[in-house]
């Protein structure tokens, strides 16, 4: 049984679809990363799986033990969060939310659990710093440490690397690699496809023509050879 | 001056209104930097002029407690308003101008046109501007406002975590599990009861001066959610205050006077933060 399972799903914004009978799955230890042009779906798609969207039919299933509200997500940054007033360690401890419930305060377990993913991605001595000071690749750290603590098997990330200089793109590829030899699936949208093929262990492209299969795969498939000269060209 | 003070502070009506005044200040502050945050600094106003006119309905009903239609219909229209925030046909910022405007104008026709009062003009200056009421309040009055302040003092602290969490990223907080639509519900009834509690302090066209500047002077000093939201309340508090006694003694009408003191520490803190910025601590 894998993480993720998906069957059938069609997506889309009122009477238009997106995406039509799409079908993945993610297992333990992935690397996948989404692939496509712009607007063909790809943020859609992930924030079905995410619960914040319904799919127009299919079906989502989680495998593993993994809950869906156990996956841990980096969204692309809103206008609010640039001058929002919080400290890195509110951000992260926010992270936790999920396992409290109704619980109205954090208790030591999250705490805990949020130093520990502050040592884990190297921003422990960021922890009393305020968000909105960082530099770009610090920010999407403390995001990514969010992440973390509501996960512990599979983080999906939004276009982690936009708007990072070449040096915070390269340690958010090693952050994210790391975590994956830790054994968390990662979903990861990328426009980067140079990186995301070289990282990935997975390809799913969507978009005119859908393929998903390892990347060997994908880069020998007349789609992956079309896509890859066009993104290198361009 | 100090002895004129303490004669003051003898009388009964000006102790109600400083405990009134200090409550309504601090859980107005509160969710100040919420609705600053979320782009949202408008709701108050908008709902403020929506109070108007349930105020005006229920005075041509000649109701002697108001409250029991101005505060249905104003968390009525919290909710309307915080939900079609996200993915209304008509904007956001458009609907809250349409509403605020539409009853303000509602309310002051049904006045006009109803009105048994012989002084009119000073009905409707008072209820917009605040009014002495809050020199007038009745016991009964003042227990209802501390009641009120007090479930919304505990229920902020009580959802303090999930409305950051809600504030900083309501994807996030969505996606793994919490119930945000539940809390956003919350926090527009809050809000809704805020801004009746405190229509008797400043009047309904101040009101959004009371819950926004707090939270923005507060930010131009602190650089922690917690301590903004600690700063906003006390200042909040101390500017009430300040602006209760000084009314007192000087014959000021309060609501402004409390306003203008806001607007006076707001200043204050982002010269603060201008010096602080440029010589570079």
């Amino acid at each position: 049984m894998a993480l993720l399972t998906i069957k059938n799903l069609s997506l889309g914004y009122n009477s238009k679809k997106l995406i039509e009978n799409l079908n993945f799955t993610v297992g333990k230890g992935d690397y996948l990363c989404i692939v496509g042009e712009n607007g063909s779906g790809k943020t859609t798609l992930i924030k079905t799986l995410l619960n914040l969207n319904t799919p127009v039919s299919g079906q989502i299933l989680t495998g593993e033990g993994l809950k869906r509200n156990e996956i841990g997500y980096l969204p692309q940054q809103t206008d609010i969060q640039r001058d929002f007033p919080a400290t890195v360690y509110e951000i992260v401890l926010s992270g936790c939310q999920g396992r409290c419930g109704f619980r109205p305060f954090y208790n030591k377990e999250d705490k805990h659990l949020a130093a520990k993913n502050l040592e884990l991605l190297g921003i422990s001595d960021l922890s009393n710093c305020c968000y909105r000071e960082l530099s770009g690749g610090q920010q999407q750290r403390v995001l990514l440490a969010r992440a973390l603590c509501a996960t512990k098997k599979l983080l999906i990330l939004d276009e982690p690397v936009a708007g990072l200089d070449p040096k915070a793109t390269e340690e958010m590829y090693n952050i994210v690699s790391k975590l994956n030899k830790n054994k968390i699936a990662i979903i990861m949208i990328s426009h980067d496809i140079d990186n995301a093929i070289s990282y990935a262990s997975h390809i799913l492209h969507i978009g005119n023509k859908v393929f998903f299969g390892s990347k060997d795969k994908y880069i020998k498939s007349n789609t992956g050879k079309l896509f890859l000269m066009k993104q290198r060209g361009a | 001056m100090t002895g004129k003070l303490i004669l003051y502070l003898q009388y009964p009506f000006v102790r109600y209104a400083l405990i009134v005044g200090i409550l309504i200040a601090l859980c107005s502050s509160l969710l100040g930097v919420t609705l600053v945050l979320k782009r949202f600094s408008f709701i108050g106003d908008g709902l403020s002029h929506v109070a108007f006119g349930a105020i005006a309905i229920s005075t041509v009903f000649n109701l002697s407690d108001n409250m029991i239609i101005v505060l249905p219909v104003t968390i009525i229209s919290a909710i309307l308003l915080l939900r079609t925030g996200k993915n209304a046909k008509i904007k956001g910022d458009a609907t809250i101008a349409m509403i605020s405007v539409a009853s303000l104008a509602f309310g002051y026709l049904i006045m006009n046109v109803f009105s048994t009062s012989s002084n009119l003009t000073g009905d409707v200056c008072s209820t917009l501007f605040g009014s002495t009421s809050i020199l007038t309040l009745t016991i009964t009055e003042v227990w209802l406002c501390i009641i009120l302040s007090v479930t919304v003092i505990i229920t902020f602290v009580l959802l303090y975590n999930k409305i950051f969490a809600v504030t900083f990223d309501e994807n996030f907080a969505k996606s793994t599990g919490s119930n945000t639509d539940l809390y956003n519900l919350i926090i527009a009834v809050i809000i809704a009861i805020i801004i009746v509690l405190a229509m008797n302090l400043v009047g309904s066209l101040l009101i959004s001066a009371l819950i926004i500047f707090p939270a923005l002077s507060s930010m131009r000093l602190f650089r922690s959610f917690k301590m903004v939201t600690i700063c906003s309340a006390t200042l909040s508090v101390i500017c009430a205050f300040t602006g209760i006694i000084i009314s007192i003694l000087a014959g000021t009408p309060v609501g402004s006077t409390i306003v203008a003191i806001n607007a006076a520490v707001f200043i204050i803190c982002y010269l603060f933060e201008l010096i602080k910025g440029g010589i570079g601590i």
